[in-house]
């Protein structure tokens, strides 16, 4: 008798936590709440965690100017529903018509909401848009086995309207394009110079540690030295809160170059990648979120070309 | 359902479940798998005589991320230093669509190696290590991955310009700070599964390591799921150090390998 009560116990429990999984799914809503960090200017902040099915891929700062002419939309996040989600989160706050959506690079965080938005507002720099050609399907892919029933329906749209850098008014804002690369082959910062707002895209990362699947560090660290001279009164990073100062720049930086040190170190050391994982990052990096698994996914992106360069200086084919 | 044919359930169960322990008992294993897979009963029967003494040893080191990101590039290192005489090193994954991945035998290098390999999905990672009272020792651990490393075809597969590189050696030999040196080497080579459609199985199937005089040191026998372009890390003891190496072997089509290893 004691079987049979525990397996109808099991059964019960196995129905009530379909249901459960069931009511979860029909309820897929990001709570986008918009804040205004300026004049017209409204920041959207993702949480400091990798893609999940509990997040629904929502780690990832979006933004949007509202001006007299329009609203411009910074990023359209990780799905077709939170594209939507957005679009109902802006209607909230102002009924002018959203004129131009740009992707800051090609990460799906950054432009799986495309779809939620007309096509004719879509822009991106050419490589953004080259990436989202070549890539969008396989990330696509990626976060329907990352964040689950979040991506219902999503489809990667490629923008048709490609952005080139310089000065950008937009109903009295006096916006500057500004085309880098480091993070991704192409990365846009937006400076509205009317309110000091850098929107910097994930070329800055602020108590999180960067991802690095496309990453020339190099390059990036330049970015960081441009964006850096800007002068601007508040930063908006690619994921992780709002500052005042330049501090999140200067983070994503150390941890670049310790990051590229350890690496070539490593390379010149003769360690096995085995070996290269079980380093643990120094102190002043512990606080940042993520950051074991970000570095073990750095290593993993990163380490065979530094070893390649390594083990190029000797051998010798015999044939 | 009634009591009753919940009882023969579990009836059935148990009974099953002795004919297991009995088989078990039979071929002399008295260890539970530490890693708790199911496939474990196949990989005994697939790779060890029923009559050999297999055996779970902590001493055989298998090092492996716990969460591969890139299956197509999961770096393993196994040390079976820790025992006293090893002659033969068997790594293998029990999930995989192809489980065995590289058999070494350690000729005068330290029975260690450091590999990559490709992953379909996550799976224990084991090495069997074979003393010479012809005992096996298996280590291992998990690897979680999201997967699909097995089925996808090599970057090179589709690059004429990779064509022309096959089989070229780069190469390194550093002195290790507690005795002896270390030789990294990397072979470019698709190591195509067979399993991407439309792409046949072209690996590497066998590699040796020796110093410039000849003498052995390392006898490396590769599988498929060997990553593409294979790095292999190998550490020799101070008594057998050299002032060079040298690698030669074959693929599955009979391309040669031949490098020498400069310092």
């Amino acid at each position: 008798m004691s079987i049979l009560s525990r397996a109808s116990r099991s059964v019960i429990a196995l129905f009530t936590l379909s249901w459960a999984l069931l009511l979860a799914a029909a309820d897929m809503d990001y709570g986008l709440q918009p804040v205004a960090i300026a004049d017209g200017t409204w920041v959207l902040v993702g949480r400091s965690e990798d893609f999940s099915t509990a997040n629904g891929g929502n780690i990832v700062n979006t933004g949007f100017i509202v001006t007299p002419a329009g609203v411009l939309v910074i990023d359209s996040g990780p799905s077709r529903a939170y594209g939507e989600q957005l679009k109902r989160a802006i209607a909230r706050i102002t009924d002018r018509p959203v004129t131009l959506v740009v992707n800051t690079h090609h990460h799906p965080d950054h432009f799986l909401g495309n779809q939620a938005f007309a096509p004719e507002t879509l822009a991106a720099l050419p490589g953004t848009i080259n990436g989202i050609h070549t890539e969008g399907g396989a990330f696509n892919d990626n976060m329907y086995r990352l964040a689950g029933d979040w991506m219902a329906g999503t489809e990667p749209v490629a923008p048709a309207k490609q952005l080139t850098a310089g000065p950008l008014d937009l109903g009295g804002h006096h916006l500057e394009l500004i085309a880098l690369d480091g993070h991704t082959g192409a990365d846009l910062a937006i400076f509205d110079r009317s309110t000091g707002v850098l929107f910097a895209g994930d070329l800055v990362f602020n108590d999180r540690a960067p991802t690095t699947p496309h990453a020339n560090l190099a390059a990036w660290q330049k970015a960081l030295d441009r964006l850096e001279g800007l002068g601007f009164k508040q930063l908006v990073p690619g994921h992780g809160p709002v500052a005042r100062d330049t501090a999140p720049l200067r983070q994503t930086r150390a941890w670049l170059s310790w990051l590229d040190a350890n690496l070539r170190q490593a390379a010149e050391d003769g360690l096995d990648m085995t070996e290269v994982l079980a380093i643990q990052p120094p102190a002043e990096f512990r606080r940042l979120a993520v950051v074991e698994a970000e570095y073990r996914r750095s290593v993993g992106q990163l380490y065979p070309a530094y070893e390649q360069q390594a083990l190029s200086r000797s051998g010798r084919n015999a044939r | 359902m009634t009591t009753h044919r919940i009882r023969g359930l579990a009836a059935l169960l148990l009974a099953s479940s002795l004919a297991v322990g009995a088989v078990q008992a039979a071929s002399g294993d008295r260890q539970a798998d530490p890693l708790d897979s199911p496939r474990w009963g196949d990989m005994r029967k697939e790779f060890f005589p029923a009559k050999a003494r297999v055996v779970f040893d902590s001493r055989v080191k298998v090092s492996a991320p716990l969460t591969a990101e890139n299956a197509l590039n999961v770096p393993v290192s196994v040390d079976a230093g820790a025992l006293p005489d090893a002659t033969e090193v068997l790594v293998f994954a029990d999930f995989n669509p192809i489980t065995r991945i590289v058999r070494f035998r350690p000729e005068g290098a330290h029975p260690g190696l450091g590999f990559r390999i490709k992953l379909q999905q996550s799976t224990p990672v084991r090495a069997a290590v074979k003393t010479r009272d012809g005992v096996w020792h298996v280590g291992g651990t998990w690897v979680n991955t999201t997967g699909g490393g097995c089925t996808l075809p090599s970057a090179g597969s589709a690059s004429p310009e990779w064509q022309k590189r096959l089989g070229e050696v780069s190469s390194r030999v550093w002195e290790r700070k507690e005795g002896g040196e270390r030789i990294r080497l990397r072979i470019i080579h698709p190591e195509d599964t067979g399993l991407a459609a439309g792409v046949p199985a072209f690996y590497i199937q066998e590699l040796k390591l020796t110093d410039e005089q000849g003498a052995p040191l390392l006898h490396i026998e590769g599988f498929e799921p060997l990553a593409e372009n294979p790095v292999f890390s190998v550490d020799i003891p101070a008594a057998r150090t050299a002032a060079g190496y040298r690698v030669s072997g074959r693929d599955n089509n009979g391309n040669a390998i031949s490098a020498v290893i400069e310092k």
